[in-house]
């Protein structure tokens, strides 16, 4: 019987009653007495000179409340990058400052330069684009490409900036010579240039932002589309605004979907607040979907240069890569975490490789800025890896799933020391890799492909066996390496005098399910029903603190936050229950919802020990505080390391060049898993942007820096007809060794592990139809690529 | 969107005084007209709303083959037309999603011309006759390049009559993000001769593929198209595919159309 409660239960969500009813309250929902518009002005070139904004037409418009320029916020600090990464030489990265409203220059389409608060939204509107009219922006050569960026140094996204890198990284430098000595002497040597496609986050619901400033206790509150409400508070707090940490409440209400563009903080942010203070009215700003597309953070856009050195049976010895990742104009909060330490430490793989050396150059460029996005960095390498090994196989007319097997790390070698700095704790990679290949029926191929083939199609069989690191942590460690935050989370658990809980966690759900999980959690260590536990998060003002929800972190790190909480309202309770039944601490057991003297029939249940607790007539007071609520900080002492195999099965279509995925098999090991309904939803979710990201997603920008897919008419998303039923397993289980609910991270896995799966299947099908010449596709695989590639 | 008045006649007669002042502009389903307006790239002073006139509402069989109102949405097509016409039918079922059948008309469709638009190749390959508020004009003329119709100012479509071929497909290749018709192509089969209209494609929108026509009034079978090629100068290139690409689609669609019509 499966469990119909607590931890390992498949209950559905209990957040969807009011998502799916309509009842969610989003920050756009919210109506605000004296509420104004905020429209920002945007630029429509690329890259110029700001010769003049004339704001004074617009400020006399109808309804205009107030106007800004880049000019009112040249002094105040800019929005920093997270992570200090240092050149190979040393050198530290270079850092220009991001400013709230664009001054001088503007540096990509929709980087604004002013903004306009209103009584109402038209009003604000049309003096934005009287702004617009009423300015001279002096059209600069735009720097789109990336090679081209840093080959004319001429050209500069930020004039201070000579050769618009911002960095040259090396992983690790020290092994440099030896890798490269490893891969001269490799007995075969495998090259591959691929384009890790740039992607538009296009989560369902826009930024938006609501300002509002009491001018009575000088208090600021900001309601916005936050995945980590204290990071924003701690970001305009330290770095943008100086608003004191303590005056200012940062809510992230239901969020619709980030998918890591709403890490960050963005400007919108500080003027509403700005705005807000000058006025003494709420400032609102909910984005359009153009805004979305021209301004969210984007994702991937990496070009690369994978070699690999091996034996002629297949042994993998040496991995070189180089890449140019993009960051855009700025440097948003997470982007040079992204494509370092996020990618280049995944490099190895679920592999013993014994040499291996990343060099990533990240680049400025007149294009919106690029940042972490559902998988950040892992599936860059994930697909470098998996695709230069599928090249390997073919080369060398091995079979992938052997060479793969060959190359696995084993049970018995962990932990085991990565040469790219990680150390994975755990794992059993042969065993996803069987399960996946019985799951896929690998042994039937042939006959399903002949099956194909009567129907005109080419079918081909694709794998990918992914690891990947999600929870980062130590702080310490991070911290030497470069980072500017703690990788810790917390939550508070408070149990009220009558016996349920509410629960503050710092990670925030914007459609992971917390609320569900997070309750099962509690519920099944303290023995209680779910209904009586309530998940507070996205209230700066309600939870302690947190790093938020990003990277496949909250439960692994927040979770185990929590759980420790609960250990402690566990251990206070035995301290009550001692005194109250009159026994020594020692001799309290506590299961099943009752604290019990061992071997007796003496015993309190949850509820009279909460109540004790807050009413304390009969209590300890010398020794003990009344009260029961405990707040618990944790820093994971590792990375976890989800890991399995997916198989994917296309037919091909040579007519038209259409790709259909047919199967799509996932066997993970994602630990311990808590609701293994909630777990199969993130698997479906991640393998759907994977397989949107392999076959349909692209962002173009012209020569002039212009976005071509700026709407959904040329921005291809994946939609229910473009993805198979998809079969899904997480039986393979290696506890997570270093958190206490033996649990990994299961939010990104499908994004990382499927696009290579896809695109090695594509290759193989091609191959089975004779089309041998196609060594590689880059993403998307569109029906026209697939098309050139077999008649080109 | 800027603020706008609105007119809703119920007679094509009240429409053409509506629509013969100044700035006033016809609108159908919307599904055009809306989202332009919302990005403010139309300001019409005044919307002439063309749902509410009963005659321009509905398909029936009548003179010359099947008339369909031309505000009568893609959905209605889709379910009425099906019994007379069902290549007409499923092209109209195949348009964007329910929401945009429920609103969309057909008069809206080729009114616009869209290059990429499904319904302008089944009125070309019909040979269909478009009517107007003022005439009758034969689908060889009507179309006359991107967005572009033989359409007089103050002139709108009331109804399109479709004469019924013995066999017909209209088979469309999306294009991946707008789901309109990367290449569509129809193909209708008269005692006269073949037709074959393809969308999509054409720099200059809905074009005749003659050779096909002709190749396909000899043999109505996809192997009838073997030894023709398709001239990619002309063909639209953008981020979809190249000229060559929709080149290879016009021809390996129309065989699957034919094979498809029977
Ligand atoms: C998401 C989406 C997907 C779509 N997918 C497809 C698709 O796959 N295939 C396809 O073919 N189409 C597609 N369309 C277009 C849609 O089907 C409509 O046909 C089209 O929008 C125009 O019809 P309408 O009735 O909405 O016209 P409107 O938007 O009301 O008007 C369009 C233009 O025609 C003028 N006009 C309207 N009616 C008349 C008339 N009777 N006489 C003269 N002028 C007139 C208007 O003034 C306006 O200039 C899609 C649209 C959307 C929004």
């Amino acid at each position: 019987m499966p469990k119909d409660h607590g931890i390992g239960a498949s209950l559905k969500r209990r957040e969807d009653v009011r998502f799916l009813t309509g009842r969610g309250v989003y920050t756009d929902d919210m109506a605000l007495h004296g509420q104004t518009y905020a429209v920002f002005v945007r630029s429509t070139v690329a890259h110029g000179r700001i010769k003049s904004v004339n704001t004074a037409k617009a400020a006399a418009m109808p309804g205009v409340l107030a106007v800004f320029t880049g000019e009112d916020f040249k002094d105040v600090g800019g929005n920093p990058a997270g992570w200090l990464i240092n050149s190979r030489d040393g050198t530290p990265m270079r850092e220009p400052k991001r400013p709230v409203l664009a001054h001088g220059k503007v540096r990509h389409v929709g980087d604004a330069y002013a903004a306009v608060v209103a009584e109402t939204y038209a009003q604000a509107k049309d003096a934005a684009q009287q702004i617009a009219d009423d300015s001279v922006i002096e059209e600069l050569p735009a720097i789109v490409d990336m090679k081209a960026a840093v080959a004319d140094a001429s050209n500069r996204v930020h004039d201070e900036i000579p050769d618009n890198l911002c960095f040259d990284w090396g992983w690790i430098e020290d092994n440099r010579a030896a890798v490269d000595a490893a891969m001269q002497a490799a007995p075969h040597k495998v090259t591959l240039e691929l384009v890790n496609n740039r992607l538009v986050p296009n989560a369902m619901e826009p930024r938006a932002s609501i300002g509002e400033y009491n001018p009575g206790t000088g208090d600021y509150k900001l309601t916005t589309t936050s995945q980590n409400p204290h990071l924003t508070r701690l970001l305009v707090a330290a770095f943008v605004l100086g608003i004191p940490e303590n005056k200012l409440t940062v809510v992230a209400p239901d969020v619709g979907g980030g998918f890591g563009s709403k890490i960050y903080h963005y400007g919108e942010e500080a003027l509403v607040l700005a705005a807000a203070k000058k006025l003494a009215r709420p400032v609102r700003w909910t984005a359009e979907r153009s805004e979305s597309f021209l301004t969210d953070a984007h994702g991937r856009d990496h070009v690369t240069k994978i070699e690999l050195g091996c034996t002629k049976d297949g042994q993998i010895l040496a991995i070189r890569t180089e890449t140019l990742a993009n960051v855009g104009a700025y440097l948003s909060n997470f982007s040079t975490a992204t494509p370092t330490f996020l990618h280049g430490t995944l490099m190895a793989g679920p592999y013993k490789v014994p040499h291996v050396y990343v060099n990533v150059k990240t680049v400025f460029t007149n294009t919106a800025p690029v940042d972490a996005y559902r998988g950040a960095g892992r599936p860059e390498a994930t697909y470098s890896l998996e695709r230069i090994i599928d090249k390997m196989c073919r080369e060398l007319n091995l079979d992938p799933f052997e060479v793969r097997r060959k190359n696995l790390l084993t049970p018995d070698q962990f932990p085991y020391t990565t040469p790219v700095g990680l150390v994975y704790d755990t794992g059993n990679y042969q065993a996803t890799l069987d399960k996946a290949m019985a799951m896929a029926d690998v042994s039937g191929f042939a006959k399903r492909a002949a099956e194909s083939k009567a129907r005109g199609k080419l079918r081909g069989m694709g794998l990918s066996t992914w690891i990947e690191a999600c929870g980062i942590a130590p702080s310490h460690l991070v911290g030497i390496l470069g980072s500017r935050v703690g990788l810790y989370d917390a939550a508070t658990v408070r149990v009220n005098a009558t016996g349920n809980i509410s629960v503050m966690t710092g990670a925030h759900s914007h459609g992971q399910g917390h609320e569900t999980v997070f309750a099962q959690i509690v519920a099944e260590k303290l023995g209680i029903p779910e209904s009586s536990v309530e998940i507070v998060h996205g209230d700066t003002s309600k939870i302690p603190f947190g790093m938020g929800s990003y990277g496949s972190r909250s439960l692994a790190v927040c979770g185990t936050a929590m759980t420790k909480a609960v250990d402690k309202i566990i251990a206070k309770g035995k301290k009550i229950a001692a005194h109250m039944l009159e026994a020594s601490e020692g001799d309290i057991t506590f299961e099943d919802g009752k604290f019990q003297v061992a071997g007796t029939d003496k015993a309190k249940t949850f509820g009279e020990i909460a109540f004790s607790a807050y009413v304390p007539h009969n209590y300890p007071l010398e020794t003990l505080e009344p009260g029961l609520e405990e707040t618990a900080f944790y820093d994971p002492a590792n990375f976890t390391y989800p890991a399995g195999a997916y198989i994917c099965e296309v037919e091909v279509d040579e007519g038209t060049g259409k790709v259909d995925v047919v199967a799509f098999h996932c066997a993970d090991d994602f630990g311990n898993v808590m609701n293994p309904l909630i777990v199969e939803g993130q698997v479906h979710g991640g393998v759907g942007q994977g397989i949107g990201q392999a076959l349909l997603e692209f962002t173009t920008y012209d020569e002039n820096g212009q976005l071509l897919t700026g709407s959904y008419m040329d921005y291809p998303m994946p939609r229910a007809e473009d993805v198979p039923f998809y079969n899904v397993d997480y039986s393979c289980q290696t506890p997570c060794t270093h958190n206490p609910l033996g649990v990994k991270g299961c939010g990104e896995a499908g994004a990382i592990g499927s696009p290579p799966a896809v695109v090695n299947a594509v290759i193989d099908a091609l191959h089975r139809g004779g089309h041998t010449h196609v060594k590689h596709i880059d993403m998307p695989v569109s029906p026209s690529r697939v098309w050139s590639a077999i008649n080109g | 969107m800027h603020n706008f008045d609105f007119a809703k006649p119920s007679t094509i007669a009240e429409a053409a005084k509506a629509l013969a002042a100044d700035g006033a502009q016809a609108l159908s389903g919307g599904q055009t007209l809306i989202p332009t307006m919302k990005q403010r790239l139309a300001a019409p002073g005044v919307l002439v709303s063309l749902t509410g006139i009963a005659e321009m509402q509905g398909v029936c069989m009548g003179d010359g083959g099947l008339h369909i109102g031309a505000a009568t949405p893609h959905a209605v097509v889709a379910k009425e037309a099906k019994a007379h016409y069902p290549a007409l039918a499923a092209l109209a079922g195949g348009i964007g999603d329910p929401a945009v059948r429920s609103r969309g008309t057909i008069g809206g469709s080729i009114a616009n011309n869209d290059p990429a638009a499904c319904y302008p190749s089944a009125v070309l390959a019909s040979g269909a006759t478009v009517v107007t508020n003022k005439r009758k004009i034969a689908a060889d003329d009507y179309f006359q390049g991107l967005f572009t119709t033989a359409l007089e100012e103050g002139e709108f479509v009331t109804s399109v009559i479709f004469p019924i071929p013995s066999s017909a497909a209209y088979v469309k290749f999306n294009q991946p993000a707008s789901r309109f018709a990367l290449t569509g192509v129809f193909v209708a089969k008269y005692a006269d001769g073949v037709r074959v209209a393809v969308t999509g494609a054409g720099n200059d929108g809905v074009f005749r593929w003659k050779e096909a026509e002709a190749a396909l009034s000899g043999n109505f079978s996809a192997d009838a198209l073997s030894g023709l090629t398709v001239d990619p100068d002309g063909m639209i290139a953008d981020l979809h595919g190249s000229a060559a690409y929709r080149a290879n689609l016009v021809k390996v669609l129309t065989g699957r159309a034919v094979t498809a019509a029977g």
